[in-house]
């Protein structure tokens, strides 16, 4: 037994020690390697970042050649998945969901030549990257066109889950809305999936009938805004461009642009100039895009490109104060802006959300 | 023409054995007819399925991470499905197993010396057992279906530790993201060397054999075969059926709950909303594939291991996507099942008789 | 729209999908045979239907490839259980693993594909009485035919010989044997039934509730379809209350926290899960009823001596 034992062992290093040997080889293309935790035909966050690698494919050619993993279950899954592309010579790993962070780095330990990038998270190590965007900047700009386009001054918000990027979300896109009018409300319905078209239509209908004439989202698929077609009022997309599914019913969408960060990352370990970093990026560094502003008057898209400009140049930052917490609190005074490491944590509402936040 | 199913006298031992290899065979055979129609080299393909999972030393070590919590929930189930107790929550039982094993950790984080780690396995046995306790209740005072209230709490289960882990048990230091403080010392199972392969598989395996044991030699065991196939029989020999569903749910809810834990404190090292990829449910097929043997369902654990692990290396080495490698996985299972046929019975074509 | 009437709007489309699937399944068990497999048949039926729809323009050939595309699958699970006298559990949940893989690979070209609306039929004039009309006459065809089957299951059940060759093969195959009914033939019967109704469903939910495809889009709606007929003590009429209660307080979590009352969305969401087995303990009270309904042969297999 213990013979048997021995050879395995042997086997294995001697083959690993070729697979290095290989993948230092310099004529090899870069073996760059992906982790989805959902199915590429999310049409929402994971598609998005599949469309990021495909960026990196039509951009670097034959110096680069990209593998993908679907459907990783957060958890153990993650890290035996992680190290198989670690394994079979990638050079560059992203793993896109907050989730994979501990086994991010728990296989970074083990293979400290290759590089990792991981989303979201904010734990970091020599060769482990952490990148993420700065969504709220666009939810800002469509907190404000809702206000303008809202008859009733009520919003409906079908979210996923109570973690720091949603709350974000919802707080920004609120004030972007109080800007505009300082009255406007916001009713919200956590609906405990990132993915479920039924309850997410669901949510998007019971907001409808409690008033709500704009409906918007941080949930994956197009669900949502097709019940917002189908019932005569209006909302954005989240992620991608979905005005193929409400093409009366889109104001404009939230789109992550994973392509430009990916290629630029990808370019850094091709030229040896690859460090470790950490990435909060927004629409300056156009990780953020508003697709197309359409079905609204002149003027409020004209308001909409100009915040969007001011956004983009760093002349507005959409958590500049005074900023109340929903108890009445200053959390931020004027002149001030929220700093990041605040920002990064959020779990409290500021003032107008119509919902309590589980501590 | 018409097949036909001819009842063997007893079971066909040669069958039993030879009825996987069959299976296997017919599925490479399969697969390389598909796998050639998708322009890839069978040749390869099939070796990068099949084989590579159990080639190398590191790929064994994530085959036995993989299969031990399906073989541990496996053989409890195998043992209430032989007792006509359908338990088909064995995932809400696991999260509960889960959550009530990180407590400890979670609340009491500087407890890191080895009694902790007893401690916490107890715990996520008695978790698991505890939750499986709601349906053997409702069962046995109201009469209430288990397979309805079994699958209704798994939801149940998933909301709460989604509650605790967002909220009050979230890490302090973790910018309130849905993730538990990191377990440390023996806070974690041991694992062999410095690998992945954790205590879990070492209880997999003794769960197996002392299952087997009970099974084939004991008392118990046989009270679980009476009850299961000649229930009125079981009455009359002085069996209580309400205590054989109290039995069957509280093991098999042990069982998941301890695996449960396992996940968590093995690989994982932490809690988070996602504990486990289903294996609650995966583990019902596992134990019918192994025939509700406990030793049967210890292969048919590693055989449905080697197919996730090998349909990953798939997605990685030949650029297939993950759907095919469910759709072969589905084949393989209804290879297997069909095989298992040929145990019982004999199969025959017969012609349409002219009367 | 008043408030309440845009609610109620609401759960029945929650509702029909799963009183859909689970009417198909109520009859497969009553003939004894358990299909754990309609989360697999509901979500390989979603994607047929939908790309039948998209691709001919037209929703109701959508529908009926749902059907078809649900009966194949069953069909699968016929031949394995019925024909080679397989395990039904276990192949039961390879189906639905086989579903769930299958409808992501016929699916990957259409996704991100705005799917055909199955339209309501606006019934003239009494579509249009105030509240009542868009409820009652306001619906898609599958709305109705889903509680129609409900009314005709529970006849045929009751009161016709099939229905009663149906209980007899479910409650004990070797009487129903001897009898001389085809107890094979009349289980092929019933799956094949239930398949068509999973993928029904399936299309209910890729053509009216949300026109789309998106994978694994059940989200395990199959499962509550499934614990809804053992809610239902095995009796017809029991799946629509079931699956109308599941919907109506599903729907209510979700109406409440848009309210903003402040109580976890998680215990909002656990509600409906609570609730049925609650109510299901209520009912199951009642043994000597539960027992009558229960097929006592369900999950065995049955293969005659010839």
């Amino acid at each position: 037994m213990r013979k048997i034992l021995k050879l395995a062992v042997a086997t294995a290093l001697l083959a690993a020690g070729a697979m290095t040997a290989g993948a230092a080889n310099a004529a090899d293309p870069l073996k760059v390697g992906f982790i989805y935790v959902g199915p590429i035909g999310d049409h929402g966050w994971s598609y998005q970042h599949d469309q990021g690698r495909l960026a990196i494919e039509a951009a670097l050619g034959d110096k680069v050649e990209t593998v993908y993993v679907e459907k990783v279950a957060e958890g153990p899954d993650a890290e035996r998945a992680i190290t198989r592309l670690a394994r079979q010579g990638a050079g560059l790993i992203f793993t896109t969901s907050f989730g994979f962070m501990e086994q991010t780095l728990a296989v970074a330990k083990k293979f400290p030549d290759i590089k990792f990038e991981h989303a979201t998270g904010y734990k970091r190590a020599d060769n482990v990257s952490t990148y993420s965007a700065r969504f709220y900047e666009g939810r800002y700009v469509i907190g404000q066109i809702a206000a303008k386009m809202s008859k009733s001054g009520i919003a409906g918000y079908v979210a996923s889950f109570p973690i720091p990027e949603v709350v974000r979300g919802i707080n920004a896109f609120l004030l972007g809305a109080q800007s505009v009018n300082p009255d406007f409300k916001l009713k919200v319905v956590w609906v405990n999936s990132w993915f479920d078209p039924g309850k997410e239509a669901d949510a998007a209908k019971v907001l409808i009938g409690q008033g709500a004439d704009i409906i918007t989202q941080h949930t994956d698929s197009t669900a949502p805004l097709q019940i917002a077609e189908e019932q005569g009022v209006v909302g954005f997309g989240q992620a991608s461009n979905m005005i193929k599914f409400a093409p009366k019913a889109q104001l404009t969408a939230i789109v992550d642009d994973w392509s430009t960060y990916y290629i630029d990352r990808t370019k850094a370990v091709l030229d040896g100039t690859w460090t470790s970093t950490d990435t909060w990026g927004g629409m300056g560094a156009k990780m953020v895009g508003m697709s197309e502003y359409t079905n609204m008057p002149d003027d409020v898209k004209a308001m909409a490109m100009e915040t969007q400009a001011k956004i983009t140049s760093g002349a507005f930052h959409p958590f500049a104060g005074p900023i109340y917490k929903q108890d009445g609190e200053l959390a931020v005074a004027e002149g001030a802006v929220l700093n990041d490491g605040t920002l990064a944590g959020m779990n409290w509402y500021v003032k107008g959300v119509d919902d309590t936040l589980p501590q | 023409m018409r097949l036909v199913l001819e009842r063997r006298a007893e079971r066909s031992r040669l069958m039993g054995w030879l009825s996987p290899v069959v299976a296997v065979a017919l599925t490479l055979a399969t697969g390389a007819v598909i796998f050639s129609l998708m322009g890839l080299d069978p040749a390869r393909a099939l070796y990068v399925y099949f084989l590579e999972p159990v080639l190398w030393w590191w790929s064994l070590e994530e085959l036995v991470v993989k299969a031990a919590p399906l073989v541990m929930i496996g053989v409890g189930l195998a043992v209430c499905f032989r007792a006509n107790v359908w338990n088909i929550g064995a995932e809400g039982q696991l999260t509960m197993g889960a959550l009530f094993g990180s407590a400890l950790p979670i609340l009491w984080h500087e407890f890191q010396s080895f009694p902790v780690m007893v401690l916490m396995l107890l715990m996520g046995a008695l978790g698991g057992a505890l939750y499986a306790a709601i349906p053997a209740f409702l069962r046995t005072r109201f009469g209430t279906n288990e397979i309805l209230t079994s699958l209704m709490l798994v939801y149940v289960a998933q909301l709460i530790a989604d509650w605790f882990i967002r909220g009050p048990w979230r890490d302090p230091q973790g910018f309130n993201f849905p993730k538990s403080v990191q377990f440390e010392g023996w806070q974690l199972l041991p694992t062999l060397g410095d690998g992945r392969m954790h205590l879990g598989a070492g209880l997999a395996l003794v769960a197996v054999v002392v299952l087997y044991v009970v099974m084939s030699r004991t008392l118990k065991g046989f009270e679980v075969r009476v009850v299961g196939t000649a229930p009125r029989a079981g009455t009359f020999a002085g069996f209580s059926s309400k205590r054989m569903v109290w039995f069957c749910l509280l093991l098999s809810g042990g069982l998941a709950g301890l695996a449960g834990i396992c996940e968590v404190a093995g690989p994982s090292g932490h809690l988070q909303p996602a504990i486990s990829p289903g294996y609650g449910f995966t583990a019902i097929i596992v134990a019918f594939l192994g025939r509700l043997n406990p030793v049967g369902v210890l292969v048919a654990g590693v055989m449905l291991g080697i197919s996730y692990l090998g349909g990953e290396a798939a997605q990685i080495d030949l650029g297939i996507s993950d759907k095919t490698a469910q759709v072969f996985q589905g084949i393989l299972l209804f290879f297997i099942l069909a095989c298992d046929t040929l145990i019982l019975y004999r199969i025959r074509l017969l012609r349409p008789q002219t009367a | 729209m008043t408030g309440l009437e845009a609610v109620i709007l609401t759960i029945i489309t929650a509702s029909t999908p799963l009183l859909l699937a689970a009417i198909g399944e109520l009859v497969v068990e009553r003939s004894g045979v358990l299909n754990l497999g309609v989360e697999g048949m509901m979500v390989v039926g979603a994607v047929c239907g939908f790309a039948t729809a998209y691709t001919t323009g037209s929703p109701y050939l959508g529908v009926l490839a749902g059907i078809l595309a649900g009966m194949a699958m069953s069909l699968l699970f016929g031949f394995l259980t019925q024909t080679l006298a397989t395990n039904q559990v276990a192949s039961g949940l390879a189906l639905t693993l086989l579903g769930l893989g299958l409808s992501g690979l016929i699916g990957e070209s259409f996704t991100g594909l705005p799917g055909v609306k199955l339209q309501p039929i606006d019934i003239p004039v009494l579509s249009e009485i105030p509240f009542l009309g868009p409820i009652l006459f306001g619906q898609d065809i599958l709305v109705y035919i889903s509680v129609a089957l409900v009314f005709v299951v529970s006849h045929v059940m009751a009161r016709t010989r099939t229905g009663l060759v149906i209980r007899a093969v479910g409650d004990n195959h070797h009487s129903a044997h001897a009898l001389g009914y085809n107890v094979i033939a009349v289980r092929y019967g019933c799956i094949l039934f239930g398949g068509a109704c999973a993928g029904l469903s399936g299309a209910y939910l890729s053509l009216a509730y949300t026109p789309q495809w998106i994978e694994n889009m059940t989200s395990g709606r199959g499962w509550i379809a499934l614990a809804l007929v053992v809610f239902a003590t095995w009796i017809a009429r029991r799946v629509l209350i079931g699956a109308y209660l599941f919907g109506t307080v599903w729907i209510m979590g979700l109406y409440a926290q848009a309210l903003g009352i402040g109580i976890p969305s998680q215990v909002l969401s656990s509600f409906p899960y609570l609730i049925t087995i609650l109510v299901l303990v209520l009912i199951s009270r009642n043994r000597t009823l539960t027992k009558i309904n229960t097929p006592a042969c369900i999950g065995q297999t049955f293969v005659p001596d010839r």
